[in-house]
């Protein structure tokens, strides 16, 4: 918490417990009193939105552990068994598939708005690691309830992605083997990955707490990303951002419903729904959506090792953003130079998942001329995923470096109070230069 | 130096590329009038899912298992023999009678010998063969895949299972080898360039081991329906669909009051938002 506590016991009670566990203090503190800058966007809600997506799969996943059976000649039938005949297993079954989705979507605008609004610069950095760490667990949790299931996906993406670990020299291959607990991935391995898909989520609840208790020392950024200069600056939490948070998040709730309930396979893949055949190799294998950028970033490069390099590599960069950049304006609201490659790099995130999504070698534009560039044609993701990888890496390590150093930035308003009289993201831009003089 | 040991790479690389076989399949179409359950209120006609589970049970039964379906599931809420007066379905008389009718093995408690008995309604649908082997070994090696989830299995779901059995078995345009156990269908995935002879590139469509399952009047239907190949496969398909997920229904009733209720539970505290905001300039 910044700044000296604002609680006052009110009962007697509240008194005596205040003395020895100071709990309700703390909640004041951090969820009611805490003061919150009062120019938040929705951007901002997505915070909320993450809080409340892993508390419903941690409950709605521990319902299905209930039911689900760990074991490779039933795994498949047992999640149908729960489809079928548990009482609302339906129900339990798609929020937990589709919340997986919900999570991430949640998660990349919460990173989005975080990079827009140079959030994890300083004071700010241990914040922005500790997210990253979560984003890692993520992924990790995320890949092991894919294979629980044990379709033909579910398998064989279990498959590549272990067989990736066996790429890195010397220990790779012990490694791989202690996942699969055996020489290929077999029952021994889909009991694993159900304990480590058990595990993973509290050690994510214990890196949130970590999270938030860094976010409550320098305080929340906001969209200026002008430090909270006075009292007049913020608002408490409470009621001021539980009510706009609950906006948020049942909007985001609305959507999430639409997923569960009218289209509830259409972010998966069919052939999961074919039973687990290690002998029958599907055509495409792919992973989920939410890692398509990443698959197309290892499979950019020619050299196996090389690919999972830069592919955990990809992540690994964002752990040493804040120091990558050197901008000393936080917000793309006064940095237009920055703002446009910004947008040109969410491009490049998702030109990178549609190339992870089709096959390296099938062309962009069918029918369309190519010749042959080293070892691609030209008209073929293989070719696209460079250009995505080569952007993706130059934007961290090339140009938000160089930007910070050379870009022309707009004034930036002296507090937050300031600009939230005439939108400056809206005002035309002569208004944005002199703010000092409005009234 | 870097340069050379790039170029070895990617000549490695180049080396190494996987061919993938690019596989052509026609596009899966609804059959006219399309599927009746579409939709966010579309509910399952009874009176096809009877029909469908007609073609199923006399046709594809032979050779398909559906290992998730239970006979009392086609008496359940949402089921081709769902009757109001019966909400156990273990007491559907109908759903008793075609139980009945199917043979199932079991164990004779008394004497631990393997017997065939009448079906009940808690009972699995049985599996036609014995195990996969002998699946595989009576088709020609290619054992029949379940097809309790095969509308969700397969792009296109119901759609495909219609274009398939429905509309693609058709003549083999002429300079196609087909070979011996193998029937041409232009839905099914496959790659046809090794057995093309023709001019142009290979149609496009795949061999696949199942003979042509549906013929006109195969099923005779009870409601008068006719029985051409078409009507055959658009009502099993509808079954599939039904079998592929049961309580798709109750899915999406329940669906309705959740937004319902979503809907308005958002627009309250929407109207908090702005009564709590009003006096903060942001």
């Amino acid at each position: 918490m910044s700044g000296p506590s604002t609680y006052e016991p009110k009962t007697g009670f509240e008194r005596w417990l205040d003395q020895r566990l100071p709990i309700l203090r703390f909640a004041n503190d951090t969820m009611s009193t805490f003061p919150t800058p009062k120019n938040l966007n929705y951007w901002w809600t997505f915070g909320a939105v993450l809080a409340m997506m892993l508390g419903i799969q941690i409950v709605t996943g521990i319902v299905l552990a209930m039911h689900y059976v760990p074991n490779a000649d039933m795994a498949f039938n047992s999640v149908e068994h729960i489809r079928r005949d548990v009482n609302y297993g339906w129900l339990i079954q798609f929020m937990h598939a589709n919340g997986a989705s919900m999570f991430f979507i949640a998660v990349y605008v919460h990173m989005f708005r975080n990079l827009y609004y140079g959030s994890f610069k300083a004071p700010r950095e241990v914040l922005w690691i500790l997210g990253c760490i979560i984003y890692l667990l993520m992924m990790a949790t995320a890949f092991f309830g894919y294979v629980l299931p044990w379709g033909q996906m579910s398998f064989h993406g279990a498959v590549v992605i272990t067989n990736l670990i066996g790429a890195i020299p010397v220990i790779g291959p012990a490694i791989t083997r202690l996942l699969w607990g055996g020489f290929a991935v077999d029952n021994p391995t889909l009991n694993r990955f159900f304990s480590l898909h058990y595990l993973l989520p509290f050690i994510i609840a214990g890196v949130v707490g970590l999270h938030i208790w860094a976010l409550h020392v320098p305080g929340n950024n906001n969209p200026t990303g002008v430090n909270v200069k006075s009292k007049e600056d913020t608002v408490p939490f409470h009621p001021y951002y539980t009510v706009k948070d609950g906006f948020g998040v049942s909007v985001f709730l609305l959507m999430y419903a639409v997923f569960v309930f009218y289209m509830p396979d259409a972010l998966g893949d069919a052939i999961n729904y074919v039973k687990a055949n290690p002998l029958q190799t599907p055509q495409h294998i792919v992973p989920e959506w939410y890692l398509l950028p990443y698959y197309a970033i290892l499979r950019a490069f020619p050299n196996k090792l090389l690919g999972v390099v830069m592919m955990f590599g990809a992540i690994a960069t964002l752990f040493v953003l804040p120091w990558l950049d050197t901008s000393k304006v936080r917000s793309m609201r006064y940095r237009p130079t920055a703002r446009l490659y910004y947008f040109i790099f969410i491009v490049a995130c998702i030109l990178l998942g549609w190339c992870g999504a089709n096959p390296p070698d099938e062309p962009i534009a069918k029918g369309f001329p190519s010749f042959q560039l080293l070892d691609s044609p030209l008209n073929s993701f293989t070719w696209l995923s460079r250009i995505g990888a080569a952007y993706y890496f130059a934007y961290f390590w090339i140009i938000t470096p160089w930007l910070g150093l050379t870009e022309k930035t707009l004034p930036v308003p002296e507090g937050i109070s300031e600009p939230v009289l005439s939108h400056p993201a809206t005002a035309p831009a002569g208004s944005v230069a002199s703010p000092e003089k409005r009234g | 130096m870097l340069r050379k040991l790039t170029l070895a790479a990617f000549g490695l690389a180049l080396m190494a590329a996987p061919a993938f076989a690019a596989t052509t399949q026609k596009e899966a179409v609804d059959p006219s009038g399309g599927w009746v359950w579409s939709g966010p209120f579309g509910k399952f006609d009874k009176a096809q899912l009877q029909r469908g589970y007609k073609v199923y049970r006399e046709v594809c039964s032979a050779c398909h298992s559906m290992e998730q379906l239970y006979f009392r599931n086609l008496g359940q809420k949402g089921g081709p023999f769902f009757d109001p007066k019966y909400p156990n379905p273990n007491d559907n008389p109908v759903v008793k009678s075609l139980a009945h009718d199917i043979q199932i093995k079991d164990v004779d408690t008394d004497t631990g010998d393997a017997i065939q008995r009448p079906g009940q309604p808690s009972d699995r649908f049985p599996n036609p063969f014995a195990n996969a082997y002998a699946a595989a070994a009576s088709n020609g090696g290619a054992a029949p895949p379940d097809l309790s989830v095969m509308a969700k299995a397969r792009e296109g779901g119901p759609s495909y299972i219609y274009s398939l059995v429905g509309l693609g078995f058709v003549a083999p345009p002429a300079g196609l080898t087909v070979p011996a156990g193998k029937y041409y269908n232009p839905y099914y995935p496959g790659d046809l360039t090794a057995n093309w002879h023709g001019k142009g590139p290979p149609p496009e469509g795949g061999l696949i081991s199942m003979p042509p399952p549906l013929t006109p009047n195969k099923v005779s239907f009870d409601d008068g329906t006719p029985s051409t190949v078409q009507n055959e496969a658009r009502d099993v398909a509808a079954y599939l669909a039904w079998a592929a997920e049961p309580k798709q229904e109750e899915r999406k009733a329940f669906g309705l009051g959740a937004m319902i209720y979503l809907l308005i539970f958002t627009g309250l505290i929407y109207l908090s938002y702005k009564r709590v905001w009003r006096n903060v300039a942001h």
